[in-house]
């Protein structure tokens, strides 16, 4: 089974940490992640930039488009894709199409990729389904 | 991270917000610095035992607040109350659930920023006056940064302070102008504390770039507070685009590499990542600003992986926009080197004659000019051109640049 660990914090607080601080929580986390990875089941892991770097589009009859995060608590987040696009024009009109009929939101967030998947190629396959 | 850094950062991240809700509510800074210190001291003595609060800014709030009140109720009084009522964190996280006011919030901390750019203010107060009240930089911490001593800040923002306290700060509610000027004046004094961090060089980089890292904290902060303002947006990616070239800005000596002889893979790319996509969202709204257009100049020097592949024309339109926004012979300037790569050079020689008269003490102007003179093989002029720079140059960077200019002459005319 494929599961995501969503971190959750306060980013304010988060972006008071020194380089350092912020270095010492990741490698901290990392000796989970590295048995993970040495086991084949670690798949990309990814940081999203700032909520500040956000664009939300919220679905309906019309569909609108918000500068920043989602930020209603009576939705929850239930997916997420990975897509690799030249804009954030390109992404908001890949995303319009997917939300047409829909209600609900789609926050768009840049990535920083910190790692690629490192699962062995079987894995990745048995894994789809 | 040990719990004394952890509530650091805790602290840290929470002081403009607490400050801003304490100053709304006494209407005096030193009351709203005090009643936040009070509540810091507490912090320190409850939460390391009863953990962080789930909302750090409100505790304080409201722990800064009871604190000050009860103060001025001693002092009335004259007489002792029972020394720190211990403090309960759930208790007064439900309470302040009710109380807080998030639609004030943005106001105030808007409020607390535009406090220190009081116009009376030189610049350098104003800075100096941001990061003591927003940011809760020390004043020895300040002192550092700007290279003066301890008691010659301490003075300075004590003076700032008094300045600002005989001012009327506004504390009804702005409406959308009066709202969009403060915005407008604070994102001036956060790019100023950008660039006085940014120019450091020699001995003093390493001093002085932590002002970068508060400048774009701030301007986050502005940004998560007014998330559709294009040219705050645009701030945030300048800094961003421009602190991401530090790493291979300074020589082993501490001297400025010029951009076009700087190491890229020395840039940091998460940041660059981030300021272009700061500066795409900032594009969907179609309302320029000089901010937006100097961050989109910045963007497209992070994406030449080689000085060579810069796209020069890109960098003309951009200035020219820049020219239509905010006229100056300096912008009109940096567009010449544009027009020299697409042009020629004596195209953008003819462009910058007419700034001659205003630029007359301007290091660049008579670089540029002298390497414009120089490649259309007027080497007399241009050694004229050369001197003249060479004299008005401020770091050994720059002069030893014009040197490197003025020996190739020299050799060139013996040979």
């Amino acid at each position: 089974m494929l599961y995501a660990i969503l971190c959750y914090h306060d980013e304010g607080l988060v972006e008071s940490w020194t380089k350092e601080e912020d270095a010492a929580v990741l490698a901290k986390r990392h000796v989970a992640v590295n048995k993970l990875r040495d086991q084949g089941k670690l798949g990309p892991v990814v940081r999203l930039m700032p909520t500040t770097a956000a664009t939300s589009i919220r679905n309906g009859k019309e569909q609108l488009v918000l500068d920043g995060p989602f930020a209603e608590t009576k939705e929850q987040l239930l997916g997420l894709y990975i897509v690799d696009c030249e804009s954030l024009d390109e992404v908001l009109e890949a995303a319009r199409i997917m939300g047409q009929g829909e209600s609900g939101t789609f926050e768009i967030r840049p990535l920083k990729l910190m790692w690629p998947d490192s699962r062995p190629e079987d894995r990745r396959k048995s894994a789809q389904s | 991270m040990t719990d004394l850094a952890w509530i650091d950062a805790a602290l840290t991240s929470a002081r403009p917000q607490a400050v801003a809700a304490l100053l709304r509510y006494f209407r005096d800074l030193d009351t709203a610095e005090e009643a936040y210190q009070e509540a810091c001291l507490r912090a320190l003595k409850t939460w390391p035992e009863k953990g962080p609060p789930r909302d750090a800014a409100s505790w304080l709030i409201m722990v800064g607040r009871n604190a000050a009140l009860d103060d001025v109720r001693k002092r009335s009084r004259n007489t002792a109350l029972p020394e720190d009522e211990l403090v309960d964190n759930e208790e007064i996280e439900v309470d302040l659930a009710d109380r807080l006011d998030n639609a004030n919030y943005r106001d105030d901390v808007l409020r607390l920023l535009f406090v220190c750019v009081h116009p009376e203010l030189p610049a350098t107060q104003q800075i100096a006056l941001a990061l003591r009240i927003v940011s809760g930089l020390t004043v020895k911490e300040i002192a550092r940064a700007f290279l003066v001593s301890e008691a010659a800040m301490e003075q300075r923002i004590t003076r700032a302070k008094a300045r600002i306290a005989a001012a009327d700060v506004p504390f009804a509610t702005p409406g959308a102008v009066e709202r969009s000027e403060r915005l407008g004046a604070v994102a001036a004094m956060i790019y100023l504390l950008f660039t006085e961090g940014y120019s450091a060089s020699g001995g003093e980089a390493h001093i002085r770039q932590p002002l970068c890292d508060e400048a774009i904290r701030l301007a986050r902060l502005l940004l998560r507070l007014f998330p559709s303002e294009p040219e705050i947006m645009g701030l945030t990616a300048l800094c961003l685009l421009q602190h991401a070239r530090t790493p291979a800005r300074l020589d082993a000596k501490g001297e400025i590499v010029l951009l076009e002889e700087q190491d890229r893979g020395k840039w940091d790319r998460d940041m660059i990542a981030e300021g272009l996509a700061l500066l795409d969202k900032s594009i969907r709204h179609r309302q320029p600003g000089p901010y937006q257009v100097q961050a989109a100049l910045a963007a497209v020097h992070a994406q030449a992986a080689t000085p060579a592949e810069t796209d020069w024309s890109a960098i003309d339109g951009l200035y020219a926009t820049l020219e239509n926004l905010q006229p100056s012979p300096v912008v009109t300037l940096n567009r010449a080197v544009a027009v020299s790569k697409i042009k020629g050079a004596a195209a953008a020689l003819a462009m910058i004659e007419p700034l001659a008269k205003p630029l007359a003490g301007y290091f660049h102007f008579h670089g540029l000019r002298g390497g414009l003179l120089l490649q259309l093989g007027q080497a007399e002029e241009a050694r004229r051109a050369f001197d003249r720079a060479i004299g008005l140059a401020h770091t050994p960077a720059e002069a030893a640049h014009i040197r490197q200019h003025l020996d190739r002459l020299q050799k060139d005319s013996a040979a």
